[in-house]
């Protein structure tokens, strides 16, 4: 851990917040894109069976 | 397929089958990028002489303002390209890239109250540079709105695009007309950090690499998000098949 | 078009929401603002042009979800649609008699509300001259932000969302004039800023309402 002297809270605050961001559009992005996925997976399933 | 041109990505199918192989290892380079430029530049650069150790935000605070505005200009680009030659993954690539957008711009804005409240004592300033990125963020605002209330996809599309050309006009306007407006009102506030002539090289490079890290998240992201988007728009429309059948 | 614009100042006074409700809240706004700030006239005339330039706006702004809403609602936009009028002279028509039932009667309400505020009486000329060239963007702007909202059931507050940030130049360089005139300084380039605004807006944004207006009804 660098010595970050009297502004360390000022710059792990930044890191944080961003990294906090960044992980929450990440993880927001994939488990939409997961759901989708699944939800078109079953509806062209049934498509299929359906003939 | 046997004229090659870029156009053959507006193709759905193609998309999605090409993007297949092209997103995972975007994603990998942005991650690595990302830790390797900011460990080197959180643990491996000295503190500035002026500015202590805050200048370390600046690993996050230029690329994440180079994003809030790149992003938009993506959007104006795909926007027009929906306008002029309807290809339906150029609208729904500007869809996917607002929320990205919004986060960038978002960040930029936390990461800069938090420089600035050591270095010039306050939060918040209504100088040129801030207020125009909080404008940005509005426009950003009222885009994903649109997006979201309007139910047809192709309406929705078209009102989008035509917000967005409007919108870069209008926001490109009001960045002078703040700009303007903080003339010989206040002392002209020195918060830029013109890169090439300020920073020294050994900021300068995990700069460059987190500048790199941001470029590729954004891209990864966006094509992650747009396949999630043409996904989903098929769901709609197998929906209303089923609907009417 | 001389006959649309007719109708729709004549729609517009009969049903008296026009005119009564921007003034109404133009008044009201006026007289918070002392409420909220304390009454020290000093202090008021510093910020009377700014707090009149928003008022004015948010007044305008108030008015612009039934500048397309009735005729979608009716069908008479279809009918204008088909008409061999354009739909960008239709925009342009609405657009006018907006600002001629919502910009003028504030425009003409301005000095009494000035007074209200005490803003120095040397800055009425410009503040008037402000809003004049100033309002005529704000309808314009509100009636593409009315067309991208009207086929939505509750579009108001998104229409306020959508709008408010297209209003920023014109706020800034309008507000900014009356401001210099009320410090008795030179006001020429945000004047001449402003009319540019306002002449760029109304050359352009009509062919983006209309094309809206298109999306919206195909």
């Amino acid at each position: 851990m660098p010595n970050l002297g009297k502004y360390a809270d000022a710059v792990l605050s930044a890191y944080a917040v961003t990294l906090t961001l960044l992980a929450a559009i990440v993880l927001l992005s994939l488990w939409r894109s997961r759901r989708v996925r699944a939800e078109l997976q079953k509806l062209e399933e049934r498509h299929k069976s359906d003939g | 397929m046997s004229r090659a041109s870029i156009w053959e990505y507006a193709n759905p199918r193609t998309f999605i089958t090409t993007t297949d192989k092209v997103l995972p290892p975007i994603a990998w380079a942005a991650a690595a990028c990302l830790i390797v430029g900011l460990v080197w530049g959180f643990f491996f650069t000295p503190d500035d002489f002026r500015q202590g150790s805050t200048v370390k935000i600046i690993y996050l605070h230029v690329p994440a303002a180079m994003m809030a505005i790149n992003a938009w200009l993506m959007m104006l680009v795909a926007s027009i390209i929906w306008v002029v030659r309807r290809h339906h993954v150029s609208a729904l690539a500007a869809r996917a890239a607002a929320p990205v957008g919004v986060v960038m711009t978002l960040i930029t804005l936390f990461t800069g109250a938090i420089w600035g409240e050591p270095m010039w004592g306050t939060w918040w300033a209504w100088d040129p540079r801030l207020t125009s990125f909080l404008i940005l963020f509005l426009f950003y605002l009222g885009y994903v709105a649109l997006w979201s209330a309007i139910e047809n996809d192709e309406t929705a599309a078209d009102l989008t695009s035509i917000l967005c050309l409007v919108g870069s006009v209008f926001a490109l306007l009001s960045r002078y007309a703040v700009n303007f407006w903080n003339q010989g009102l206040h002392q002209g506030a020195s918060l830029s950090l013109d890169k090439e002539e300020n920073v020294a090289d050994v900021f300068y490079f995990p700069l460059l690499v987190c500048i790199a890290g941001f470029v590729l998240l954004f891209l990864a992201l966006v094509l992650m998000r747009t396949r999630t988007e043409i996904r989903a728009r098929r769901i709609r429309a197998i929906m209303a098949r089923e609907r009417h059948a | 078009m001389i006959a649309l614009l007719l109708r729709d100042l004549r729609l517009a006074i009969r049903a008296g929401g026009g005119f009564g409700l921007a003034l109404a809240f133009f008044l009201i706004v006026t007289v918070l603002v002392p409420l909220s700030v304390g009454p020290q006239s000093d202090r008021l005339a510093i910020i009377a042009p700014g707090m009149l330039w928003l008022g004015a706006l948010l007044a305008c702004l108030l008015s612009l979800d039934r500048l397309f809403a009735l005729d979608w609602e009716d069908g008479s936009l279809d009918l204008l649609a088909t008409s061999p009028m354009p739909l960008e002279a239709v925009a342009m028509v609405k657009s006018l008699a907006h600002w001629l039932t919502t910009g003028l009667p504030l425009i003409l309400a301005t000095p009494v509300f000035a007074l209200m505020l005490n803003l120095p009486g040397h800055a009425f000329s410009a503040l008037l001259l402000s809003l004049l060239l100033g309002t005529p963007a704000l309808s314009v702007i509100g009636a593409f932000g009315a067309a991208l909202t009207v086929g939505l059931k509750r579009g108001g507050l998104l229409l306020s969302l959508l709008v408010l940030p297209l209003y920023v130049p014109t706020l800034v360089f309008g507000a900014e004039m009356a401001r210099r005139a009320a410090e008795t300084q030179t006001f020429q380039t945000p004047m001449l800023m402003l009319a540019g605004i306002t002449c760029g807006t109304i050359a352009l944004l009509p062919f983006a309402s209309a094309a809206v207006l298109r999306a919206n009804l195909r």
